[in-house]
């Protein structure tokens, strides 16, 4: 899959209200066009834009975990669709990154659960680690994009994060900052990384590593 | 089909009301002739039920419901003045309001606006909302509207429109929640020509009338019903004046022709009736143009014409005159000159007063939606008739199977594309072509010839055979008549009606033009700006300019008059359907300028040969001797079916298109004087060199 470079100049131009196309001509590559294909598969011909939210969640992946308007505007030639039809969905769905982000995108759950169980401690942890001190900052170095997200629904494991892909759970303030300083220094995601305890995922049994 | 009893309640009693399988429980309440206050709702698009203002209480149910989507139902009681209907009203209004600017003293919508009204009649008289208000950047999307995105109340009407009505999908609603924006996203003019509906449709202060923001409040307004004039359709418009001056100009409601919308041209060219106008007559001193007095013009144009033989003589008259206006045009060319050397038809069509059945609409517009096939030859009905595509958009979208033979052109819709050429129109009318067995098989089929296919060398051939085509398919029978020739110019009827060409050899525009050339014309009348580039009105001939515009062609004249535009006079104007329609003078001409009958019916009094009228009910009256349908307006006649055209051999040279995305705003003298419509047409090249480069 190939990763498009997203430089400081490209985040400048998409801060603001009116965003703009870059110009950065996206195509789908060989690997990508596979799986528009298996994607596009599962509806009925005519039905293309039931394709959007996948086609959309891919588009972001290639773009090192964000949409820039040329992304979106991809995926509506993809589905044939106008592209306001791409932007509303984009703009709907709050797990589409309009703006670019970080190496690691933190998102650390601030709901019931996970504030009671203490997720300020968290959430001041990553501020402390990242340099940031709002939600949907990123760090200086371009490592974190810390986000405060609503629930993730791993609330039996409460606290949690997460990061990229993977899911963070029992966190404290201490354990938070172990992560984050290992991913800092390059280690491996799932050293740490787990799933919520298996009463709360029966459909796998905790059996994780299997269904990744 | 079975019929559903509702009882509706409200302050004045119960009433029971019958509506059919399928309706609303707003449709109920309508059909007991009761309101219900809404601003999502609108009858001519989709249904949303997103404003919620619409809730009433229906017994039995748990909550109150949105009428405008709720499905009605046998038995069912609706309760209009319930407290709950009352309470539910004011809830949603509070809410409304909650992040609606209270700007309504700086609003231009202040006075019509539905928001304004309904919270007065059904809102609270305070609020609780303690929080702060949102603000919502404005959105810059081209001349013609301006926005102040935080007025909106999110009901989406514009954004159907923009998808269902005028088929461009460049509106839409990002974000969710409080931070929903309606716009197009990514910053953009709107490619529409019917764009300025969505100013009606907005039911606040959201969209906005651009050129006319701050220039007036609706209630200082006077208004006067007359018909649009930019294109054929004949529009019904509202012109909105106040102190003799044209303000504004908005849709009237008719279902038979604009249903209620209005093209952007229409609504938007009425600065060009105070820009660069005529005022006075003026005549050529030393070379230069110099104002005078109608005397001194009409001196002059007697000593011009002195010792002048009558073939020396011609005259051309433009496309956006009344009938009154080329009926007097017409009998001071070939009763006071004696010449014959007269054509209106500025385009060199080939089609003239002799076969009412070739130059109109056969199918009136509200008959279209009959039509259960399309076939379009050599037109561009987005651009030539945008109400007439409205229609058709409507059409195909209930899954109504069109063609076209012509130049492809984007339309809104998808359309089949068989061929450039006329040599198609065979292959169609012999079946070889698979859309021609589609029209053999159609009940109503439709059948559009664009009007520039008249001015080709062998548009008699084309419109012979075009109208073999439509007998053979069955588009004329006693039933259904479904051949059509759609005019883009809303005077051409009316100037064939009144037989503004040659009738006895005289010479043809074409022959006008190539005289003035060879310099072998004197004198040349030129009623309004002809269709031909200007180098081709040069000559040594002297050349009497009439109209209302200071334009190119008005500028070589020897001698000017001012004349009277379409919404200082009043006249009947005739649209595609043959429909005649009176437009009410709105204000008075500028300045020195006469309304444009009076100006021949003075100058051939000058001229010691005076035409018979003195007064426009005699002039009506000697229009209805010759064209019968003009002593009752707005009545549409079918006209006796004869075949038009003459078989021939037809050429396999493609057809062309006047009119198109490029010089759209800018067809005739009125739009080219606007300066809000020559930055719509700048905005369009604009995109169109953006769209080139990447």
């Amino acid at each position: 899959m190939t990763t498009v470079a997203i430089t400081p100049m490209n985040e400048q131009q998409h801060t603001g209200q009116t965003p703009k196309t870059l110009g950065l001509n996206l195509v789908w590559d060989k690997a990508e066009k596979a799986k528009v294909k298996s994607v596009l598969a599962k509806y009925p011909k005519g039905r293309e834009r039931s394709a959007t939210i996948p086609l959309l969640k891919l588009a972001q992946d290639k773009c090192g975990g964000w949409l820039p308007v040329d992304a979106m505007q991809l995926v509506a030639d993809t589905v044939n669709e106008p592209y306001i039809r791409v932007y509303e969905v984009a703009t709907f769905y709050t797990m589409f990154n309009l703006k670019p982000v970080g190496k690691f995108h933190v998102q650390v759950c601030t709901n019931c659960a996970c504030l009671i169980r203490g997720s300020d401690g968290v959430t001041k942890a990553v501020k402390d680690i990242a340099g940031v001190d709002s939600s949907g900052a990123t760090s200086k170095d371009g490592t974190f994009t810390f986000t405060e997200v609503e629930c993730l629904g791993a609330c039996v494991a409460a606290p949690m994060m997460q990061i990229g892909t993977h899911y963070f759970t029992h966190l404290t303030e201490e354990k938070t900052k172990d992560i984050l300083n290992h991913l800092k220094e390059g280690g491996d995601p799932l050293k740490y990384a787990d799933t919520p305890n298996a009463a709360s995922d029966p459909l796998h049994n905790g059996d994780y590593e299997e269904h990744v | 089909m079975t019929n559903l009893t509702l009882t509706i309640i409200s302050k004045q009693g119960e009433v029971e009301v019958i509506v059919p399988q399928g309706a609303t429980v707003m449709d109920a309440i309508k059909a007991a002739e009761q309101q219900v206050p809404h601003f999502c709702y609108h009858k001519r698009l989709s249904i949303a039920g997103n404003c919620r203002m619409c809730l009433v209480e229906v017994e039995g149910a748990p909550k109150p419901v949105a009428s405008c989507h709720w499905p009605a139902n046998d038995g069912m009681r609706v309760n209009l003045d319930s407290e709950t209907t009352i309470n539910a009203r004011k809830g949603t209004m509070e809410l409304l309001l909650a992040n609606h600017p209270l700007d309504c003293p700086i609003c231009d919508q202040g006075g019509e606006c539905e928001l304004q009204d309904q919270a007065v009649a059904f809102g609270s008289d305070r609020s609780q909302f303690q929080e702060m208000k949102r603000a919502v950047d404005d959105k810059e999307i081209g001349a013609k509207i301006k926005t102040v995105m935080t007025r909106c109340i999110h009901c989406m009407r514009c954004v159907r429109f923009a998808t269902e009505i005028a088929g461009v999908e460049e509106f839409g609603a990002t974000g969710r929640g409080v931070d929903t924006q309606v716009g197009t996203y990514v910053e953009e003019a709107l490619q529409s020509e019917l764009a300025g509906n969505m100013i009606d449709l907005c039911p606040v202060g959201a969209l906005t009338n651009k050129p006319y923001a701050f220039t007036a409040r609706p209630w200082e307004l006077q208004h006067t019903d007359s018909i649009d004039v930019m294109d054929g359709v004949g529009t019904h418009i509202r012109v909105d004046h106040r102190a003799g001056k044209v303000m504004r100009i908005v849709p009237r409601e008719c279902d038979a022709i604009n249903e209620e919308w209005m093209s952007d041209t229409a609504r938007f060219s009425w600065d060009a009736l105070s820009t660069n106008r005529l005022t006075t007559p003026m005549v050529r001193k030393n070379g230069k143009l110099t104002a005078c007095g109608w005397p001194e013009a009409f001196k002059k144009i007697e000593q011009s014409l002195k010792k002048v033989g009558r073939d020396k003589i011609a005259g051309l008259a433009g496309d956006l005159h009344c009938a009154e206006d080329y009926y007097a045009f017409n009998a001071f060319m070939k009763e006071t000159l004696k010449t014959d050397n007269v054509d209106a038809r500025g385009d060199g069509a080939c089609v003239d007063s002799t076969n009412h059945a070739a130059y109109i609409m056969h199918t009136p517009l509200a008959d279209i939606e009959k039509a259960d096939a399309v076939l379009l030859i050599g037109t561009n009905p987005r651009h030539e008739a945008p109400l007439l595509n409205v229609r058709l958009r409507c059409l195909v979208q209930s899954g109504i199977p069109i063609a076209m033979v012509g130049e492809e052109v984007d339309l809104t819709y998808k359309y089949k594309l068989l061929g450039d050429n006329p040599q198609v129109l065979e292959d169609i009318a012999n079946s070889k072509n698979s859309f021609g067995k589609i029209l053999q098989k159609a009940e109503k089929p439709l059948i559009i010839l664009g009007s520039n296919v008249l001015t080709r060398p062998d548009a008699k051939a084309v419109l012979f055979s075009a109208a073999s085509l439509a007998e053979g398919i069955g588009a004329v029978t006693e039933n259904w008549r479904g051949f059509n020739v759609l005019q883009r110019m809303a005077g051409r009827v009316a100037a064939l009606d009144m037989a503004v060409h040659p009738v006895a050899g005289g010479l043809e525009t074409k022959g006008i033009l190539k005289a003035l050339s060879e310099n072998k014309l004197d004198v040349l009348f030129q009623y309004g700006d002809i269709e031909v580039p200007c180098e081709m009105l040069q000559s040594t001939a002297t050349k009497i300019y009439i109209g209302i515009h200071l334009t190119e062609q008005a500028q070589t004249a020897d001698v000017m008059l001012p004349a009277a535009a379409y919404t200082e006079k009043n006249g009947l104007w005739t649209n595609i359907e043959g429909r005649v329609q009176e437009a009410k003078a709105a204000v008075q001409p500028p300045l020195q300028a006469k309304e444009d009958w009076k100006i021949f019916r003075a100058l051939s009094a000058e001229l010691g040969k005076p035409l018979p009228f003195n007064n426009q009910a005699q002039l009506r009256q000697a229009i209805v001797d010759i064209c019968a349908i003009y002593n009752e307006p707005n009545m549409l006649v079918q006209p006796e079916w004869e075949r038009p055209g003459k078989a021939g051999k037809m050429k396999d040279t493609p057809f062309t298109l006047p009119v198109t995305v490029e010089n759209y705003y800018q067809t005739n003298e009125i739009l080219r004087a606007s300066n809000t419509m020559v930055a719509c047409q700048a905005e369009i090249l604009e995109k169109r060199k953006v769209e080139e480069a990447a």
